[in-house]
């Protein structure tokens, strides 16, 4: 099993959750985040007061899957995220050891 | 039985007229008639002076609030509004027990600076009672005048929590409050406006309030900024405004009130009023367009609030000329204003290093200067102004510099004192943990906004 975590561009999460439905993702997880990378952030100006903002929000998307699905969801959110501008994104990947549903006590991929 | 007095005088008036050898007699008795009969209030007047007073509450209530509230940082949204609603609150009551009196009375040898305590709690001013307006024979009720003259005691003293916004204590802000208006609202208030007050025996023109109002609370704003200090983190941390839709709310709010009270101040529902509130517009619309055209070329981007800020600025610019300069020199101080108050909240600001929060002194004292100023130019008949009697160009500006001068120096002067005063006794500023906090949590034990 793996976890596929990726940093996104808002408005790009509907086109990147419609990728990962059509190829047989069950759930994925989205929380509203902050940060930076090697995209620049803007200066705003409230009258004299100048203040530059380094963080700029993306969405932070997390989908756990079944390892042989790994390379179609690496292929889909690349796909549907991808504006080729600076900005874009970041995906990563790690071994997931265990799943568990609670409402059954299933574990393992059958959890998936 | 009055009024059939009056008919016969007019009966008697109209005979004059077809009978030509009598003519003089019957004008002569008409006159005399109408001079015997005290002065009746008009109801279109009257209708005029209650709408203004409601229009200037507009300002306050809602208006400030929101402009200032949303330039605050959400966790002091509710301490702003707290402020001036409780400073509205508590100003009319102060002013119907001794502020009216006091500022509109006739203070004897004192009469040059404050008037007396004849009316104390209103005495004798009842329903049928009057005001004097600029027309001789023409009164509105002085129960008109004093709710109308209330809405401007108490929007100026509100005015000044914007200099040091997000770090005042409530309770020192209010007794603050009570002393300000006490010591520096009502003497300059006679001095501008009463018969007898020194600015208005000089000749000084302050239409709707330019010193008595927005360089007298700018001023005081700056001595608190200057006085409480700097908030913690200023100009290390960002202190971006939490919303600037209310902001512009309260922006539109205090300018759709400011027709209250710009052509409100004409006192009768005349062309004067429509002058002043044409001249409202106008102005306004050239500062909000100058202060955006300055910007958009000074730092690349023109900015809701900068024109927000311009149409402030513009509005105070105008409000001691509104009723005495023309459109086109209405127009003029507007463009002026815009850019020059830009200049004061950025330039000026950070060369001189004082956290004014919402920048007060900027755009009320300095526009308000630029209108006072501009005023003695712009009221010249040969500019399209009104005129007044004895003008000259260089003589009024003196005289207008002088009231300027005079409100700066007896604003700063109480300010300082009152200031300094409360810092020792009860402590002005709030602790280092509650500012950190947020005053809406830590004084006021609520917050803007569960989300």
């Amino acid at each position: 099993m793996k976890m596929v975590v990726a940093i996104i561009k808002p408005f790009k999460l509907d086109e990147v959750r419609e990728a990962l439905s059509a190829i047989g993702v069950q759930g994925i997880t989205v929380t509203e985040v902050k940060g930076f990378g090697r995209q620049k952030g803007h200066t705003e100006l409230y009258r004299g007061a100048e203040y530059v903002v380094d963080f700029l929000p993306k969405i932070k998307l997390e989908a756990a899957i079944k390892s042989d699905l790994l390379d179609q969801v690496l292929e889909a959110i690349e796909k549907a995220a991808n504006t080729g501008k600076i900005g874009d994104g970041k995906i990563f990947v790690s071994d997931l050891e265990q799943v568990i549903r609670i409402r059954t006590g299933e574990s393992g991929p059958d959890a998936l | 039985m009055k009024k059939l007095f009056v008919f016969f005088s007019l009966l008697a008036a109209l005979c004059g007229m077809s009978a030509t050898a009598y003519a003089g007699d019957a004008v002569a008795l008409a006159e005399t008639v109408s001079a015997a009969v005290a002065p009746v209030p008009n109801k279109g007047d009257t209708t005029w002076m209650l709408l203004s007073t409601l229009l200037v509450i507009l300002m306050i209530v809602p208006g400030l609030s929101l402009f200032y509230g949303g330039l605050v940082r959400a966790k002091n949204m509710l301490s702003v509004l707290s402020q001036v609603f409780a400073i509205f609150a508590l100003v009319s009551i102060l002013w119907v027990v001794y502020g009216y009196t006091l500022a509109f009375g006739d203070g004897g040898a004192l009469n040059w600076m404050i008037g007396d305590l004849s009316k104390l709690f209103l005495a004798g001013v009842t329903p049928d009672s009057t005001a004097a307006t600029f027309t001789d024979g023409v009164v509105i009720p002085e129960l008109s005048f004093v709710a109308f003259q209330l809405t401007f005691a108490a929007i100026t003293t509100a005015l000044i929590i914007g200099g040091f916004a997000e770090r005042i204590k409530f309770s020192a802000l209010l007794v603050f409050s009570a002393l300000w208006f006490t010591f520096s609202y009502l003497p300059i208030a006679h001095m501008v406006w009463a018969t007898g007050g020194y600015l208005f025996e000089k000749g000084a023109l302050d239409f709707a309030g330019g010193t008595v109002v927005h360089i007298n609370a700018g001023i005081a704003a700056l001595v608190g900024a200057i006085v409480i200090g700097k908030r913690i983190g200023y100009g290390k941390e960002p202190m971006a405004p939490h919303n600037l839709p209310m902001t512009m709310i309260g922006a539109s709010l205090l300018w759709v009130g400011w027709f209250g009270f710009n052509a409100g101040s004409n006192l009768e529902a005349t062309g004067g009023a429509a002058l002043a509130l044409l001249n409202t517009i106008v102005a306004t619309g050239a500062a909000a367009l100058s202060w955006m055209f300055a910007e958009w070329l000074l730092r690349g981007k023109p900015s809701m609030l900068g024109i927000a800020s311009g149409a402030i600025a513009g509005l105070v610019a105008v409000t001691p000329a509104a009723g005495l300069v023309g459109p086109m020199g209405a127009i003029i101080l507007g463009a002026i204003a815009g850019p020059v108050c830009l200049w004061a909240v950025s330039g000026l600001k950070k060369t001189l290093g004082y956290d004014d929060s919402l920048d007060v002194f900027g755009i009320h004292a300095v526009g308000g200067i630029i209108g006072a100023i501009g005023t003695g130019i712009f009221v010249s008949p040969a500019l399209g102004g009104v005129g007044v009697d004895g003008y000259t160009m260089g003589g009024q500006v003196m005289t207008q510099a002088t009231g300027v001068l005079v409100t700066v120096v007896w604003s700063g002067v109480v300010s300082f004192v009152l200031f300094k005063l409360l810092d020792v006794t009860m402590g002005l500023r709030v602790s280092e943990e509650a500012e950190r906090e947020g005053l809406d949590t830590a004084i006021h034990g609520e917050r803007a906004y569960n989300l």
